[in-house]
């Protein structure tokens, strides 16, 4: 698609002029020669090679051996952006688990007439086999992936919640680190606030949530589906950041009141299982009895209060598209604050009005799928054809509950090193808020970037890479 | 009614299981229909534990056998007093949504035919009580398939059993729920056992399902035999089809061959 | 640990090993080849190979004869034989890969290009590979991989189980090694003590990079009895039965210790060392050599069961 410059908020100027932020950038970059700016680029590469962080994020399938391209160009905050950020991510984390305290027990806002009921009980992800169970401090997701972009200065929207398993923060721990070890000297000129507590955050977040039952020191695990899954390179940074056992399902059993770990030790009792696979394969004797991956009788030991499963069984249910619409009344409704960070308008393809707007205006919308995820079925307006318009047309008309729309965002841009030097490509943000005993969140995030010109998409699977995110000390 | 059950269920390996776990909903419910006045569960050596009551209302527990194990011996056995409530379930503790039932499984869901049915059922009766609605949901079920047993097997959908046009209780109660979700009514399986007369060797676990109607709650219609249940049935356990409802499901390794072996007894007080 | 992680490294180990030992029974067999065949009493040295390598019959349903290039590959570079060169080391890099956590990078990196190298010799015209090369590259890449072990990795019970498993396949092998010797030999009972039968013996030592150790160690004529001391009972030669089982004793024991409790692998490796430190070369060509040799191997292996049971399986006992 073709873009006018001018509506393009680029995050690196004020105008014509560079803001104070990226000065010492604006300086770094001018300064480095291009075959130096090569070298460190297939440097980068090889550390990247080298540590193995090379998996699709946000489990977007492909070759799980190809590399994300890294930009080394770093994308800025400053602390008074970041600030806002902040309480808006915190604001919306918690919300979001008090609707899905909510949801699972007296369905408050619901019998309010806020949300219709069969959003929520119609909808796949909604758990019957959490419903009247509190897990441990009421909390259902402990780890909530917000995707936002920005449009403008103070201009900053969420595009989607992430309440299951968000993948991607070992890229946001990896970038940091590569920056670092290449480029020191940035860190001594900027007051640059590091992302390293994040392990230790999670680690604590996790044993926050340990189940009532377990009276000493909680083991924490992480299961994953195993080394074929191509986040497990993700799994198993995380595991080692942590000091905890990655585990695969056949590592776990079920006995008496309680999971146990197979060690060489005998069995170990597990408290806390912070689960990288999906809910329908957790346990076999509760959900698809085909799945190899979970273990039989883990629903059981959790719902008599033995384990908790982080995130909770369900948990999916708030992070619907056509949740989403909602989450600002969420907001209102459960903390009684006004909403930090916007959504963007959405209009919801299964109401007849919004329908008719929908169908009218098709050229200038994005159009997404309500369970779609990774940039897949999903058609830009403004960037397509007529004849790609026309296919959706249909495919909205045959089930239009199946999709929401969304006007056509002018995503910022960041200074991206492409063959010519910089030039502005667009970006996104996904922070990860950890929430247990108390709301943590490290200043910074993934950012995922564009790398085709103009381009919107920024996911791996469809041409995007990624950049270490800072945030500035004041 | 005071109703007797005995209710064996014999696995046996060909070669040992290197361990074996099972989650169960064998315990039925004290509602207005049912009082139970005692119920015991044997599972031999296997080691209980994580027993909890589901949002369903049912009691679920899990146990697990350490191996090798060649065979695995469930023994229910119990007394219940009945009352027939035609087929309502009243007083019975759930905290699930009637409209999450409103949701198909891969054994429930409504192809054309099941929705052409459904529709045809309906014809002339939208002005008809809920009630009444279901009733001939129901009839059209019991119409459509006939009972005719080793015709369908576990994993046969509603949708294969209505173009067979054969089935047992599971194809009948999978179609009925497919019938009532074309016709946007709430409904579930349910798992129990029924007393089928002097004959106490006769079909005694059973199966049929609950349709949500408005103003009487989840009410039993058993499609097989075009009745409502009454007091010869005992409601053990629901779930959205017979998978989700099965009163014991079980995990073992790969590659070991399991015989299934299960005797069930109902019994009234009387024949004893 | 997790048992699953302990199994991979045991694994890892013993697949370096068995490695190692199949490029060892190639140089024998190519070495052998070079002996001039002396009247038809005698069976296909190459035979004798594949029978200690536990593959014959599988290898005569897939190739039928017993030519020598036939065998390179089929020892060497076939992924059908659960054996070969490239299998090992492709299950070695396989089991690494699971627990890639639990090695150390230099560990990884020597597995991971071993296995990288090795495709690339797959792709290269067979005509300009030659045996010793194939061999030679493998006792190299084998050696880099436990050298990176020994000085890097931390002594914990990780370290120890992989120790465990390079004993075990180590024993297993010496005695393989040993026993193609009896195979060859089997025709006929005169050939003990001729020429042919001495030049075999030295191959066999050869391949066990043990020759000239053999030869400081037991000055003199060299007889069937010196070696069978050498490679069995001799606690100074690094390969020995005897070397291998008190090399698993001790890593036990460490696991053991580490753990606080004494385990029924630990009791068994003492019950095949306390035998073997007893035993003397005349005891074991009364009992006969073959037969002592499957006797151990079945011991041995009986050893490699106990340590699946009590620490790899992980289910409650």
């Amino acid at each position: 698609m073709t873009e006018r410059d001018d509506l393009v908020f680029n995050e690196m100027l004020n105008g014509a002029e560079v803001r104070a932020a990226y000065e010492s950038l604006e300086r770094w970059h001018k300064s480095m020669p291009d075959e130096m700016r090569t070298l460190k680029q297939s440097e980068a590469e090889n550390l990247f090679k080298r540590v193995g962080i090379t998996f699709a994020v946000y489990g977007e399938g492909g070759d799980p051996e190809r590399l994300i391209p890294f930009d080394m160009f770093p994308r800025v905050f400053t602390d008074s952006e970041w600030r806002k950020l902040d309480r808006g991510i915190r604001q919306r984390a918690a919300a979001l688990n008090a609707f899905l305290a909510d949801v699972y027990d007296r369905a408050e806002i619901v019998r309010a007439g806020r949300i219709p009921e069969h959003l929520i009980t119609r909808n796949d992800a909604y758990e019957k086999a959490a419903i009247g169970f509190r897990p441990p401090r009421n909390v259902y997701s402990h780890i909530v992936g917000i995707d936002l972009v920005r449009t403008g200065a103070d201009q900053f929207f969420v595009l989607e919640d992430n309440c299951r398993t968000p993948s991607g923060v070992s890229y946001m721990l990896q970038n940091r680190e590569i920056m670092m070890r290449m480029f020191p000297q940035l860190f001594l000129e900027n007051r640059i606030a590091p992302v390293d507590g994040y392990a230790r955050l999670l680690k604590k977040t996790l044993a926050s949530v340990a189940p009532q039952k377990c009276d000493s020191e909680p083991t924490v695990v992480i299961l994953t589906p195993g080394q074929f899954n191509s986040a497990y390179y993700e799994h198993s940074f995380l595991a080692d950041l942590m000091g905890v056992e990655l585990v695969e399902g056949q590592d776990l059993f079920v006995e008496g009141d309680f999971v146990w770990m197979k060690t060489t030790e005998g069995p170990r009792k597990v408290d806390v299982i912070y689960r990288r696979i999906d809910d329908a394969f957790i346990d076999p004797l509760c959900f698809r009895p085909d799945s190899m991956l979970g273990v039989p009788g883990l629903m059981s030991v959790y719902r008599s209060g033995g384990v908790n499963i982080c995130s909770c069984p369900g948990a999916g249910v708030a992070d619907d598209k056509a949740i989403y619409t909602y989450v600002p009344e969420m907001i209102r409704f459960y903390l009684g604050e006004a909403p930090i960070l916007e959504n963007v308008p959405t209009w919801q393809c299964a109401r007849k009005d919004e329908f008719k707007y929908v169908m009218e205006h098709l050229p200038e919308l994005v159009v997404k799928e309500v369970h779609g995820s990774g940039g897949y079925g999903m058609l830009v307006g403004p960037a397509a054809d007529t004849s790609t318009i026309e296919l959706f047309r249909q495919k909205i008309v045959e089930n239009p509950s199946n999709y929401i729309a969304q006007p056509t965002l002018s995503l910022s841009a960041c200074p991206t090193f492409v063959d010519a030097g910089i030039a502005p490509r667009h970006v996104d943000l996904r922070p990860y808020c950890l929430v247990g005993e108390t709301i943590e969140l490290v200043p910074g995030g993934l950012t995922r970037v564009a790398l085709t010109e103009g381009s919107l998409v920024v996911n791996s699977s469809q041409g995007g890479g990624v950049k270490d995110t800072w945030v500035l000390a004041e | 009614m005071r109703l007797s059950v005995r209710h064996v269920t014999r696995y046996s390996f060909d070669t040992p299981a290197r361990g074996l776990v099972q989650t169960h909903k064998l315990i039925p419910s004290t509602c207005a229909s049912q009082n139970i006045l005692s119920w015991t569960v044997s599972v031999g050596d296997a080691i209980r534990g994580a027993a909890f009551r589901d949002s369903a209302g049912d009691m679920v527990e899990t146990i697990s056998v350490r191996g090798p194990v060649d065979e695995m011996v469930i023994e229910v056995s119990g007394e219940v007093e009945t009352t027939d409530l035609y087929g309502v379930l009243r007083n019975h503790r759930e905290t699930v949504p009637p409209t999450t039932y409103l949701r198909s499984s891969r054994l429930t869901r409504a192809d054309t035919a099941l929705r052409d049915l459904s529709a045809s059922a309906l014809e002339g009766m939208e002005d008809d009580s809920a009630l009444n609605r279901a009733h001939a949901l129901a009839r059209a079920v019991n119409t459509a398939i006939a009972y005719v047993p080793g015709e369908t097997e576990e994993m046969t959908t509603a949708a294969e059993a209505l173009s067979g046009a054969k089935g047992v209780c599971q194809d009948h109660s999978h179609a009925l729920i497919a019938l009532a979700h074309a016709a946007e009514i709430p409904a579930r399986y349910v798992a129990g056992y029924l007393h089928s007369g002097q004959d106490a060797t006769g079909e005694a676990s059973h199966a049929w399902a609950e349709l949500f109607v408005p103003g009487l709650g989840w009410v039993g219609f058993d499609a097989s035999n075009r009745c409502c249940p009454d007091e010869r049935y005992i409601r053990l356990c629901s779930g959205y089809d017979a998978q989700d409802a099965a009163p014991i499901r079980g995990i073992l390794n790969a590659g070991v061959e399991e015989h299934l072996d299960v005797s069930v007894a109902v019994m009234s007080q009387h024949q004893q | 640990m997790l048992s699953r992680t302990a199994n991979h490294l045991y694994w890892m180990a013993r697949y370096i090993e068995r490695a190692e030992t199949t490029a060892r029974l190639l140089e024998v067999g190519g070495r052998n080849a070079l002996m001039p065949d002396i009247g038809g009493g005698f069976r296909n040295d190459w035979e004798a190979i594949l029978r200690a390598n536990g593959t014959l019959e599988m290898f005569n349903d897939k190739y039928g004869e017993t030519v020598q290039r036939n065998i390179e590959t089929f020892l060497f570079f076939d992924s059908d034989n659960p054996s070969s060169v490239l299998s090992c080391l492709n299950m070695a890099r396989e089991n690494a890969r699971v627990v890639r956590t639990a090695l150390t990078s230099s560990v990884w990196d020597a597995i991971n290009s071993a296995y990288q190298e090795l495709k690339q010799f797959q792709r290269t015209e067979r005509s300009k590979l030659e045996l010793s090369d194939l061999t030679e590259w493998t006792l190299r890449a084998t050696s880099l991989i436990r050298g990176c072990i020994e000085t890097t990795q931390l002594r914990n019970d990780g370290y120890h189980f992989m120790g465990s498993g390079f004993g075990i396949e180590r024993g297993d092998n010496t005695a393989r090694l040993l026993d193609v010797k009896y195979y060859v030999l089997l025709p006929s009972v005169s050939y003990v003590g001729s020429g042919l039968d001495q030049s075999q013996w030295v191959t066999l030592l050869r391949s066990m990079s043990a020759h000239r150790a053999f030869s400081w160690s037991y000055p003199g004529e060299l007889t069937a009895a010196k070696i069978a001391d050498f490679l069995i009972l001799n606690r100074k030669f690094p390969r020995s039965l005897l070397s291998a089982v008190y090399q698993t004793c001790d890593h036990l024991d460490h696991i053991g210790r580490g753990y606080g409790s004494v385990s029924p692998s630990q009791a068994k490796v003492r019950e095949i060392l306390a035998e073997l430190a007893e035993a003397g070369v005349k005891d074991i060509f009364e009992e006969g050599l073959h037969e002592f040799l499957l006797r151990f191997m079945r011991q041995n292996g009986e050893l490699a069961h106990t340590v699946q049971e009590t620490y790899l399986q992980g289910t409650p006992t």
